[in-house]
């Protein structure tokens, strides 16, 4: 048995996803090395050799590896995967993009998304917007696996795993980087945030979002919104959470002006407390949440942050 | 140019899903069926596409049983010019279904193929990719904007941090998100009129295709339920709780 972890990576440097993916691993057993692609990664590769349970660091550091195409990755991860029994990557934008290409180039199925491992071959994973939990066993000689980073801790820093480089380069006519604009922020990234607010519908206007500043600053909280506030133009697309959206899992997720539908419930379910604020107490958020307020976010909001 | 959409016949995303009793799968009889959202995303991408003249053709291609003829009549009716029906009544995991599509791009020759992310009951989303690696053409995954120029297209991608605008060479295979555009729904002539529209009807068997999988489906559970909650009377008593009953403050 030997896994292959690919790296997330953010603005080129590690993400904090690889660490849950590397987790995940460590539960199926085996020899786990890392595989970090991009162009400018060897500070990321440092910091991959430092999570505990990682044998070895490959990294593939290239331009034609810049902002992580499909086509090229794809290419890389067919070279490197007769070495392995299992790869693995955190069920990411990226992960989603490039893993199904390896799956199809080996011949192989895919598992998505897996929050549970059962052993080597089988895992758990949410279906149908998470109202229903599969087992599945694959039998492949090769397992691509997805991870879903909410369902596995991650894994602690201390190691001081070898880092080497891999020199495969392969062409790409087919793709080309246009460009990128990135949402920026100095609060936590959405998926890894112990405290997550959301704005729905109910929120009114994009400028109300405003009022989650103040609360999810005392709380260090990142803030997401539902499809109605994405779909609506109140926020950006990067904020949503749901089924189409982010999964988080955080300590506490509080709900601000959202319904509860099923498929932004598919995003924030598991969180451990749930709290709702809304002004119509038939909404199904209700039924999931810890807590719930009825009432007006208008006037509830300053006076929940002032109390803080 | 010609233009390959893929449908799929999905449970309708409003429904509250139940488990089989002995854990086998999840229920579907008499479940209202409809096609999957993403991919009515896609055929409205293609239609436009029609409509703008960048493409001359609408196919739409359904991988399914015989009721997936439903969601055919249904793209057909929204606009695409023929459909082709890749009738089993197995359960097809999204390589099969990608290989299957394989096929038909290779006799179809289209210059652009659309899906949506991800089907609402397997959650996968996968077979746009594995379409692109066997087909051994780009892909522009997750697209909430795309612009066919000459021989490339230009496609916005949703990720993690924000977006990414990516340029393919044509053909290309491409996956629609949620915000590439508003579907329309369809009119009653035009549904008349889809009626009358060409659907072939094909088998795997017919592509020389085996969909039998190596992933086993053991058991499908309910996910474990929430305990309801209470209800508080002001932000004080909230506040409260969460500190010293939930402790997360």
């Amino acid at each position: 048995m030997s896994i292959l972890v690919l790296a997330d990576l953010h603005e080129g440097q590690l993400a904090g996803a690889t660490a849950h993916v590397v987790a995940a691993a460590k539960e199926m057993g085996g020899d786990i090395d890392v595989l970090v692609v991009g162009e400018g990664v060897q500070a990321a590769a440092e910091a991959a050799a430092k999570l505990d349970g990682v044998s070895k660091v490959r990294v593939a550091d290239n331009a034609v590896y810049a902002h992580q195409l499909a086509e090229p990755m794809g290419a890389l991860l067919v070279e490197l995967a007769g070495d392995y029994t299992h790869v693995l990557a955190s069920a990411s934008t990226t992960g989603k993009n490039v893993l199904p290409r390896l799956a199809a180039l080996k011949d192989v199925s895919q598992l998505s998304d897996i929050i549970a491992v059962e052993s080597a071959d089988t895992f758990k994973r949410p279906i149908y917007a998470g109202n229903a939990i599969a087992t599945v066993k694959s039998d492949d000689a090769l397992k691509v696996i997805t991870v879903r980073t909410t369902g596995f801790d991650a894994v602690g820093e201390g190691n001081n795993a070898p880092v080497e480089a891999v020199d495969t380069v392969v062409e790409n006519s087919q793709s080309r980087f246009v460009k990128e604009e990135l949402a920026t922020s100095d609060r936590p990234e959405l998926g890894g945030a112990k405290v997550v607010i959301s704005g729905g519908r109910g929120m009114g206007n994009g400028e109300n979002f405003k009022l989650l500043d103040g609360i999810a600053d005392k709380l260090d909280a990142a803030i997401g919104a539902s499809r109605a506030a994405v779909d609506a133009g109140f926020v950006p697309n990067d904020m949503q959470v749901g089924q189409t959206g982010k999964i988080v899992a955080p300590d506490l997720y509080i709900a601000v002006g959202i319904s509860g539908a099923i498929q932004h419930l598919a995003g924030m379910k598991d969180s451990k407390v749930i709290v709702a604020i809304n002004k119509d107490d038939e909404a199904p958020i209700f039924q999931v949440a810890d807590y719930g307020l009825v009432g007006d976010l208008f006037e509830i909001l300053p006076e929940l942050e002032s109390k803080l | 140019m010609k233009v390959l959409v893929a449908v799929k016949r999905v449970i309708d995303y409003n429904v509250k899903i139940r488990v089989k009793a002995d854990h086998s799968d999840v229920d579907l009889t008499n479940v209202k069926m409809a096609m999957n959202p993403f991919c009515e995303i896609a055929v409205e991408e293609a239609v436009r596409l029609k409509e703008k003249g960048v493409a001359t053709e609408v196919i739409a291609v359904s991988v399914g049983p015989k009721a997936a003829q439903e969601q055919l009549r249904t793209a057909l009716a929204l606009g695409a010019d023929r459909a082709i029906h890749i009738e089993t009544n197995e359960r097809v995991e999204s390589l099969a279904v990608a290989k299957l599509l394989a096929k038909v791009v290779d006799e179809e020759q289209p210059s652009l193929v659309i899906l949506g992310k991800q089907a609402i009951d397997t959650d996968n989303n996968q077979t746009g990719q594995m379409l692109a690696a066997l087909t051994g053409l780009p892909q522009g995954t997750f697209a909430s904007e795309v612009a066919v120029d000459g021989d490339s297209v230009n496609v916005t991608r949703e990720i993690d941090g924000g977006l990414q605008t990516i340029a393919l060479t044509l053909p290309a295979i491409v996956t629609t998100d949620l915000r590439l555009n508003e579907p329309r729904y369809a009119k009653l002539p035009d549904i008349m009129k889809a009626k009358k529209k060409p659907l072939d009807v094909k088998t795997p068997a017919d592509y020389g295709i085996e969909v039998a999988s190596k992933v086993s489906l053991l058991k499908v559970e309910s996910p474990p339920e929430r305990k309801g909650g209470v209800k508080v009377a002001s932000v004080d008593e909230l506040v409260d709780k969460l500190k010293n009953e939930a402790k997360v403050l």
